[in-house]
């Protein structure tokens, strides 16, 4: 009977003595020196590259993806009636191309340091310059979900616009875009998620994001425990809020498929 | 009416090449239609009669040829197509509804958009249309919630909303179930009686017989033969109609 509360005992004194450990370490990571000011600026910061680089690359999308798309779907007519328009497009569709291969083809890491290293030589805050990078980077990966959303579209559903007697552009605006809402809706959600957690080598050019946040103070206190996994706990709370406001809109947006 | 015999389209010498000019789908084809006629084009698959039909509002470009439609060359560049095409009704066989719109607002966004009909007065005529076919009560619904007839019901007054000078059928019946083949032919049966132009593609040969008021039947991008029903159906002339109906009939 003895020998359990003694154990029970031990227990007590090690759970006590984690905790006064666990609230040393604490007051050392978050409060001593104010340092839980970094971790709210490394959240302020990843947060706001990670919306300005979305609302760049959600522009550049919709603008790469209409060129390549409609000169996709064009093709031949074009052929056919040739002229300026033609040569424009062919070239605007060129240059989308190289864009693309481009920036798929290179480490964001890298593009974000020619950004700031070598191109805006001149900006000493890491942040716009994040935001562009990102927002580059981004541009090309959302591109393309939108290119594959219109052509996923049926094509008849096209023609159908067409022989109304819609325009080209009137036939996307009004029935083809809104058919792709929903079936892009999950890739573009997979590519927030994955921009907002690339955005963790930003420290790369000095900006304090959450990432480098969590390392510095680990750094200082010799502590990187409780830093760290605060810093995944954290993105990993911003990308479940996400995932749910987003399975929220997919849901209103099924109504048509009752 | 424009003096000559009510010729509403006219086409001359529509050529239709793909692959350079390797694949001829339409090689010289002249046809006029005159306005409340029923045309209606039968022949083999690969004859080249989907591609004539879709070359009459476009939606397949001709490599040569003209088409005067209303007394205006439709294939020259210089003509806005997109107005021509509110006047022609096109039904596909696959019906291209649109799955995101309710069957009343597959029907009232192009004359609201582009004619620029006030709303209600757009869906005072549509749900007209709809009770005529028999749908009044479908109009809320969206379109995977109809059957197959009912789809391609919707997808005829869609055109007709547009208050169309010709409608053009796209083999309408072939994707349906034989049980629902009926309805839609009914449908265009009072279109037709109602003195609407039609040209209809379609492998119904009983449709043909009974309401076309000429029949024409082409084969390797060209008109074999054409007359009326009864000419093309009791006495054909060339030996690959009478080939053609011989496996059809």
């Amino acid at each position: 009977m003895s020998s359990v509360s003694a154990w029970f005992n031990g227990l007590w004194t090690d759970i006590t003595l984690w905790f006064d450990d666990f609230s040393d370490d604490f007051y050392t990571v978050f409060i001593k020196k104010d340092r839980y000011e970094q971790m709210l600026t490394g959240l302020e910061n990843t947060l706001i590259i990670t919306l300005g680089a979305l609302l760049i690359g959600v522009v550049i999308g919709i603008v790469v993806a209409a060129i390549r798309s409609s000169y996709d779907k064009n093709k031949e007519s074009l052929k056919l009636h040739g002229g300026i328009g033609s040569f424009i497009l062919s070239f605007l569709n060129f240059i989308c191309k190289i864009y693309l291969t481009v920036i798929r083809g290179t480490p964001v890491v890298v593009q974000l340091m020619i950004a700031y290293f070598l191109i805006f030589v001149s900006v000493k805050d890491g942040v716009p310059v994040g935001i562009f990078a990102f927002g580059i980077n981004s541009g090309a990966y959302v591109a393309e979900i939108f290119r594959g959303g219109i052509m996923s579209v049926d094509n008849g559903q096209f023609e159908a616009g067409r022989s109304l007697g819609f325009n080209y552009v009137q036939t996307m605006w009004y029935i083809v875009i809104p058919q792709t809402f929903k079936a892009v809706l999950p890739t573009l959600c997979n590519e927030f998620i994955a921009l907002l957690k690339e955005t963790s080598v930003a420290g790369y050019v000095g900006v304090m994001e959450l990432t480098k946040a969590g390392n510095s103070i680990a750094g200082v206190t010799y502590n990187y425990f409780l830093p760290l996994l605060t810093v995944a706990a954290v993105y990993l709370v911003i990308v479940m809020i996400l995932s749910w406001l987003v399975s929220r809109l997919e849901r209103r947006l099924r109504v048509s498929e009752r | 009416m424009n003096g000559k015999d009510n010729i509403l389209i006219e086409v001359n010498g529509l050529c239709k090449y793909y692959n350079g000019d390797k694949i001829k789908a339409l090689d010289g084809v002249d046809i006029d239609i005159r306005s409340g006629e029923v045309v209606v084009i039968i022949g083999p698959s690969g004859s080249g009669k989907s591609t004539f039909l879709r070359s009459l509002n476009l939606l397949e470009l001709p490599t040569h040829g003209h088409i005067i439609f209303d007394g205006v060359d439709i294939c020259d560049k210089k003509v806005n197509i997109n107005l021509h095409r509110q006047k022609m009704g096109m039904v596909f066989q696959h019906f291209n509804l649109f799955p995101h719109k309710t069957v009343l607002d597959n029907m009232t966004i192009a004359p609201i958009k582009l004619m620029k009909i006030p709303k209600d007065k757009a869906q005072t005529y549509a749900m007209e249309l709809l009770e005529r076919v028999g749908l009044a009560d479908r109009a809320a619904n969206y379109p995977s919630q109809l059957s197959g007839g009912q789809k391609q019901r919707v997808a005829i007054v869609r055109a007709l909303c547009m208050k169309p000078e010709v409608m053009l059928f796209d083999e309408p019946t072939s994707a349906l179930d034989p049980e629902m083949v009926g309805e839609v032919l009914d449908v265009m049966k009072n279109l037709a009686s109602e003195g609407m132009t039609m040209v209809v593609v379609t492998h119904e040969m009983g449709f043909a017989r009974e309401v076309g008021s000429r029949v024409v039947f082409m084969d390797g991008g060209k008109i074999v033969e054409q007359g009326t029903p009864s000419d093309i159906f009791e006495n054909p002339q060339s030996p690959r109609l009478k080939e053609f109906l011989s496996k059809v009939l």
